[in-house]
């Protein structure tokens, strides 16, 4: 068991992009664009000025050799819990913008369960004003009801109006009907998704890991696997009742893909998201009591594992985002059922994507790009960044060979409840462009 | 020796090391029918009994296991203490190991304590329950018993009875009684059976008048009487109906059947007074025995090899 590391993320800052950048030799790859090609990027005061062969020579700006290096449009993790403002112990706008762009995005959608919760017109601008000279661009989402306690609607078209760009009640399920339904139809007005947090809350009250084999033997009470499905049912009916455009949050069942898949056959208005964690470890992840493997959803099955990672390949699961939830160490080191929901993602979210769907030919590299640029962009109904002359300079840059080993130090999150530590990885971020800003990974 | 330096639970464990731990109670056994039922052979190790959940009989089995050995003893129950000034169980733990004590029996409601104090701590932890998990020392009293009328686990078909799925001790019975080449029945309102429980090599009845002819061994749970608020089961009255162990069923039943429950019992509930008090039943002597078995783990723990005197 260690003990809490420095919460300081030291002398670590975003930096100020030279005024002429000329990035060498980098293999961009650009779904969106259809683009797949090496190529030198120039940028001049944040924007690409040039795309193409650059000669270097007389070149009076900044050169980067990036040969053999990946250039992708910008990342964006649509799920994040910043825990500010309430939890800066945890988290804050800039401790989380620091490792979003250490794991190699450039934007983040953060979460509301804040306290207070992001169902203002105030918290969202503090957010913005927050977040003012960051390289990350941070989205919030908005609570759907009023202090997420799912009895009204909170005031969407205002919450919109001030920024937000989707609701949530991420954290608490939304357990009336009544009140979805409600939130899915007056949300058509802003044209903005509903994101669900899955889980039917009457089934899963003392549960603390998935219900099946393992937590019968490690004698831990259940969350159902059902207790999911019920509820991306109802939503997904819910939307095909009364339209508005729903949104699964971390999928994590083998019927809950399915249920997804065979909507969007439909032509209901649905998307999902999983996280890195699904598709990387199952429940027997809980053996030995590691509170770093407790999560909502729960680690499920290895057929649950298998599903959403077909499903990522059909298509039937839109984006991958990692529902980064830091949590401080001293609440993460109690006993299995008094420790808190929730791990960190975003340093891990690139390392576990090569090695689950890029590295075992899963996903070829534009198919996993899209699941982080292009589809999460367009859930959120956001223009998303392109690699072309004339565009923000906003991408990231990684490595598909580099080996790496993910460990605290090298972390910039306040928080490190992640099952991952001392994993190691093939293939790292390595920087990210973006505001004018850039930062060089230190994983 | 065992392999481990702490017993955590019966998940995993080896038929030679359940046998040496059985074998070894057997020996202490003797040493509770002597007129000085004590022996020197824990003297100047001590011994911290930390029940953070309530608990009567283990907790004087324990300390009286303890006591005959002649360790040293602190008997924690958070009730006045440090827990209710909000310090975690890892700083509690930390604390108590840093006065030099030697041995941790804990009890506590969440699975896995035993496992995190084992992680964090140099003493030997003994798990006396945690959560729905495990209570490996019963299961092994338990185990020790039918060893005891049967000469054999091996080849025997025991039943548990009643609610599985919250019970550390029917976990550990299975874990153990699997190893040990016996045959397990689980028997209960599948409201109270665990998923996948068949995964352990068990058979799962919902029938109490199928199983009792088909056993040597009833083992038979407590019922948990807020079960039956938490909308697991109708009525108490039912329950008793349909699984409580009576007279009428056991006559059935055309062999005699090994009675036991590791108590405390709800008479007329779970089984009837007649059939806790019969010939058949030894759950007194369960009782007697788990004192010698928890004189053999603790001695075990602390190095012992398997012969004493």
């Amino acid at each position: 068991m260690k003990f809490a590391k420095d919460q300081s993320p030291g002398h670590k800052k975003f930096q100020k992009l030279p005024p002429r950048l000329l990035l060498k030799g980098g293999a961009i790859v650009d779904p969106g664009l259809a683009l797949n090609e090496t190529a030198d990027i120039l940028i001049e005061n944040g924007k690409i000025e040039a795309l193409g062969r650059v000669d270097a020579s007389g070149f009076d700006g900044e050169v980067a050799d990036i040969a053999g290096k990946i250039v992708s449009p910008g990342w964006i993790d649509m799920h994040v819990h910043l825990r500010e403002p309430g939890r800066e112990d945890e988290e804050t706008i800039e401790s989380g913008s620091l490792a979003a762009a250490n794991g190699g995005f450039t934007a983040v959608c953060c979460m509301p369960n804040t306290t207070p919760a992001i169902d203002s017109q105030e918290i969202i601008q503090y957010i913005k004003d927050r977040a003012r000279d960051s390289l990350v661009n941070i989205f919030p989402i908005a609570a759907i009801t009023k202090n997420r306690e799912g009895k009204e609607l909170a005031e969407i078209l205002d919450l919109v109006e001030q920024g937000a760009v989707a609701i949530s009640d991420d954290g608490n399920p939304l357990m009336s009907a009544e009140i979805m339904r409600r939130a899915l139809e007056y949300s058509k007005m802003a044209n903005i998704p509903v994101i669900g947090h899955e889980e039917e809350s009457t089934m899963t009250a003392n549960g603390h890991m998935n219900e099946g084999f393992v937590s019968t033997c490690l004698g831990i009470e259940g969350i159902p696997s059902v207790a999911e499905d019920i509820m991306i049912a109802r939503d997904i009916m819910l939307a095909e009742y009364c339209g508005g455009r729903f949104h699964v949050a971390h999928i994590a069942t083998r019927k809950g893909v399915d249920l997804v898949r065979q909507a969007k056959a439909r032509g209901i208005a649905v998307t999902a998201e999983a996280t890195p964690h699904h598709f990387s470890l199952t429940d027997e992840a809980v053996r030995g009591y590691d509170t770093n493997a407790k999560m909502k959803p729960p680690l499920r099955s290895d057929d649950d594992v298998q599903a959403i990672i077909e499903g990522l390949q059909d298509g039937a699961i839109d984006a991958i985002a990692t529902d980064h939830a830091p949590h401080s160490w001293e609440e993460k080191a109690q006993e299995f059922i008094y420790a808190p929901f929730g791990i960190v993602g975003l340093e891990t979210a690139l390392g576990l994507s090569l090695a689950r769907l890029l590295h075992p030919a899963k996903l070829d590299l534009n198919a996993l790009i899209k699941k982080f640029t292009v589809s999460p962009y367009k859930i959120l109904g956001l223009k998303a960044p392109m690699i072309q002359k004339g565009e923000t300079a906003n991408m990231t840059i990684f490595d598909l060979q580099a080996e790496w080993k993910f460990i605290e130090a090298n972390s910039l999150s306040k928080s490190s409840n992640s099952p991952f530590l001392g994993w190691s990885f093939q293939g790292k971020p390595f920087a990210v462009i973006n505001n004018d800003r850039f930062f060089i990974s230190i994983l | 020796m065992l392999k481990s330096r702490h017993l955590l639970g019966l998940d995993g464990m080896e038929k030679q090391e359940i046998q040496l731990i059985l074998d070894t109670a057997r020996s202490f056994r003797e040493i509770l029918d002597r007129p000085i039922k004590r022996v020197p052979t824990l003297q100047g190790k001590t011994v911290v009994n930390l029940f953070y959940e309530p608990s009567t009989r283990t907790r004087i089995s324990f300390e009286l296991a303890e006591k005959r050995m002649s360790a040293d003893i602190i008997n924690f129950t958070p009730g006045a203490s440090s827990v209710k000034k909000g310090e975690s169980l890892i700083d509690t733990v930390k604390n108590i190991e840093a006065m030099k004590i030697d041995m941790v029996v804990v009890r506590h409601s969440s699975p896995g304590a035993a496992h995190l104090l084992a992680r964090v701590m140099d003493a030997n932890i003994l798990n006396a329950g945690d959560g729905g998990h495990e209570h490996p020392t019963q299961a092994l009293l338990d185990m020790m018993t039918i060893r005891e009328k049967f000469g054999r686990l091996e080849g025997l078909t025991i039943g548990l009875i009643g609610d599985i799925s919250h019970s550390r001790v029917a976990m550990s019975n299975i874990f153990g009684l699997k190893a040990m080449g016996a045959r397990v029945i689980l028997c209960g309102p599948p409201t109270l059976i665990p998923r996948e429980i068949e995964r352990l090599g068990v058979e799962v009845s919902h029938h109490i008048d199928e199983v009792i002819p088909r056993v040597d061994v009833l083992n038979i749970l407590r019922l948990q009487l807020e079960r039956q608020k938490s909308g697991l089961f109708p009525s108490l009255r039912e329950y008793h109906n349909y699984f409580g162990i009576t007279r009428e069923r056991l006559e059935k039943a055309s062999k005699p059947v090994l009675i036991m429950h590791p108590g405390p019992m709800n008479r007329g509930l779970e089984i009837s007074s007649y059939v806790a008090d019969s010939e058949h039943s030894v759950i007194l002597e369960q009782v007697t025995n788990g004192i010698a078995l928890r004189m053999a783990v603790l001695y075990l723990l602390a190095g012992g090899k398997s012969e004493i005197r």
